[in-house]
């Protein structure tokens, strides 16, 4: 066996919003697979229904080889789950809360006092240990979340949107956490609004949008698509965007898009693209009225994906 | 173990046995009251709250409710069984609060991930608000003696008395824990809470008797559970037709704890 997950045709929806749509999966074993999408595209739903707290309407999902449906206690003894918020008990100290998860892990008593005290430790929360979590940074939060679902060593690891509203430091730290799990074995399954998360920790990516994957392969092959390097420039009016985008024509970039005044452009090529671009607009006599280059961004990879944008505020209530 | 030695999680104990059940409720039952060793306001408001009934039912409207009793009955006798078995209603939203509390947080997710008993949520809940009823009873017994209560059976009266609140109380933790999975939403379960209790509590024989109330809500106020249990605990501790409240009171906690016991777990299956 050398898939830990395994997704066929999964469904699921509420009352008039499908958020699976047929969803189909493979994870391999001590991997990260990264759930990329929008609000509302179903990555929670998904993580939820392999978790076993949704059941799903239709479709078939294993973990290790136990069905989330039939074989939902296997499936919850062999798993840990992160989600959106902090799920840790504001009253108890960090070390109870793990303790708690421990006893409801149904472990011996004595390797509950034991991991309790090595997460603490793992995740620099061995001095505060004693105090009520309501008295800890948002930061610290998250970590002991992260630490309460480790409490029972599972070998698949569900984190959904784990570094949403993390500072950059608490960021790389959680991101170098992640690494070292799967390092001694851990499978992942990581959803995720950032293409760079998904490209820094995952070894494939799934994009979702709508309840469907609408792409799913290596993080390198998705941005060969798209393009290392975006080049985004304004120009005064519609017509010098269009007038730029015809200069333009027959570069080296991987795909151009304008919309009104705007007008991106990708390419693989990096500082390269950037030269050739400037180059071409002086010779034509076009001035950009802004130009900025980065990085390609979730938006970006919906652009190429579905040729149109991440719909702002999409979020279906059952997301 | 290593992350990748399958089998042995499988030989870990079970939940489902009564024993794991038990070590599940006890776990989540001693983190409820951690949250009141914690966080004292909890349990000072739902104990400042009755001694304030007390003392205004005492002795702003005890003059003139006590004319409504029968000759010989002390108002003070009359009013704190009533008492008891309100503090135990008001102290069931608890559970409402505390379940849907559960829900926002995202808490009742990680639960619904874990290789535990699910009803261990519920009970550990309902077991939580028992124990801080326990002391809450007995203090208010305290309060009583203090403002002149005095029992007129004997100390089994009082016992009894007191076991049938804190059963009372129990039952209505779980209407209560239904309400809150029903709206998952602590601040509206607040809200909820109160149109429950306000008829129960005060159109009942708690503070007043019924036979004062006009002849519709009279009907009412007879056939309710906390007149039953209200009526029950005044029959041990002063006398009167005691068998007949007190298996009426039973009659209604016992079909309150079912039914809502059934509910209430089917409800948490379904709430995330």
């Amino acid at each position: 066996m050398t898939n830990a997950i395994v997704v066929e045709d999964l469904r699921k929806r509420f009352d008039d919003v499908v958020a699976l749509d047929g969803v189909d999966l493979e994870v391999e074993h001590g991997t990260v697979f990264g759930l990329l999408g929008p609000n509302g595209a179903g990555k929670t739903t998904a993580v939820r229904v392999l978790a076993t707290v949704l059941p799903p309407d239709g479709g078939r999902a294993e973990v290790l080889g136990h069905d989330v449906v039939r074989d939902a206690d296997r499936v919850r003894r062999r798993i840990g789950m992160a989600g959106q918020f902090a799920a840790v008990d504001p009253n108890l100290t960090g070390r109870e809360n793990l303790e708690m998860v421990g006893v409801l892990s149904q472990l011996p008593r004595a390797a509950i006092v034991a991991r309790a005290g090595e997460l603490l430790e793992r995740f620099q929360l061995s001095e505060a240990g004693d105090r009520p979590v309501r008295t800890y940074s948002g930061g610290m939060r998250r970590r002991l979340d992260i630490g309460a679902s480790l409490v029972a060593t599972p070998p698949v690891l569900f984190l959904d949107e784990p570094t949403t509203g993390l500072d950059l430091t608490s960021r790389n730290e959680l991101w170098d956490m992640i690494r070292e799990l799967v390092a001694d074995g851990t499978t992942v399954l990581l959803t995720t609004q950032y293409l760079e998360e998904a490209d820094q920790l995952a070894s494939r990516i799934a994009v979702v949008d709508g309840g469907k994957v609408i792409a799913n392969d290596t993080p390198t092959n998705l941005k060969a698509q798209l393009g290392s390097t975006v080049v985004e420039m304004t120009f005064a009016d519609g017509a010098a965007a269009e007038h730029a985008a015809t200069a333009l024509a027959g570069t080296e970039a991987t795909a151009t898009d304008r919309e009104g005044s705007d007008l991106r452009v990708s390419s693989d090529r990096g500082a390269k693209v950037l030269v050739e671009v400037l180059r071409r607009l002086d010779a034509a006599g076009i001035e950009p009225v802004t130009l900025a280059v980065r990085e390609p961004s979730m938006d970006d990879v919906f652009l190429a994906l579905t040729g149109r944008h991440v719909e702002l505020g999409a979020e279906a209530g059952a997301a | 173990m290593s992350a990748t030695d399958v089998s042995a999680f499988d030989t870990v104990r079970d939940h489902r046995v009564p024993l794991g059940i038990l070590r599940d409720t006890v776990a989540l039952a001693r983190r409820g009251l951690i949250a009141y060793r914690r966080v004292p306001q909890l349990l000072v408001f739902s104990t400042i709250q009755p001694v304030i009934f007390v003392v205004m039912f005492r002795y702003v409207f005890g003059g003139a409710v006590a004319g409504s009793l029968p000759p010989g009955v002390d108002y003070v006798d009359y009013l704190m069984p009533g008492i008891f078995v309100q503090t135990a209603v008001f102290g069931a939203i608890a559970a409402a609060i505390g379940l849907a509390s559960d829900m926002k947080s995202g808490l009742m997710e990680r639960f619904h991930a874990l290789p535990m008993s699910r009803a261990a949520v519920l009970t550990g809940r309902t077991t939580a608000d028992l124990c801080r009823n326990a002391f809450v009873v007995v203090l208010m017994m305290v309060v009583g003696f203090l403002v002149g209560w005095r029992i007129h059976t004997n100390v089994w009266g009082l016992i009894a008395g007191g076991l049938l609140v804190l059963f009372f109380g129990y039952a209505m933790s779980w209407i209560f824990a239904t309400l809150g999975l029903a709206v998952g939403d602590p601040e509206t379960a607040q809200a909820a809470a109160f149109p429950v209790l306000a008829p129960l509590v005060f159109a009942s024989s708690a503070f007043v008797p019924v036979e004062t109330m006009p002849s519709w809500l009279q009907w009412f106020a007879e056939h309710q559970p906390v007149t039953a249990n209200a009526s029950a605990v005044r029959a041990l501790t002063f006398g009167g037709p005691t068998a007949e409240w007190v298996i009426k009171a039973l009659a209604w906690d016992i079909g309150i704890f079912i039914v809502f016991a059934i509910i209430s777990v089917r409800l948490f299956k379904k709430a995330v």
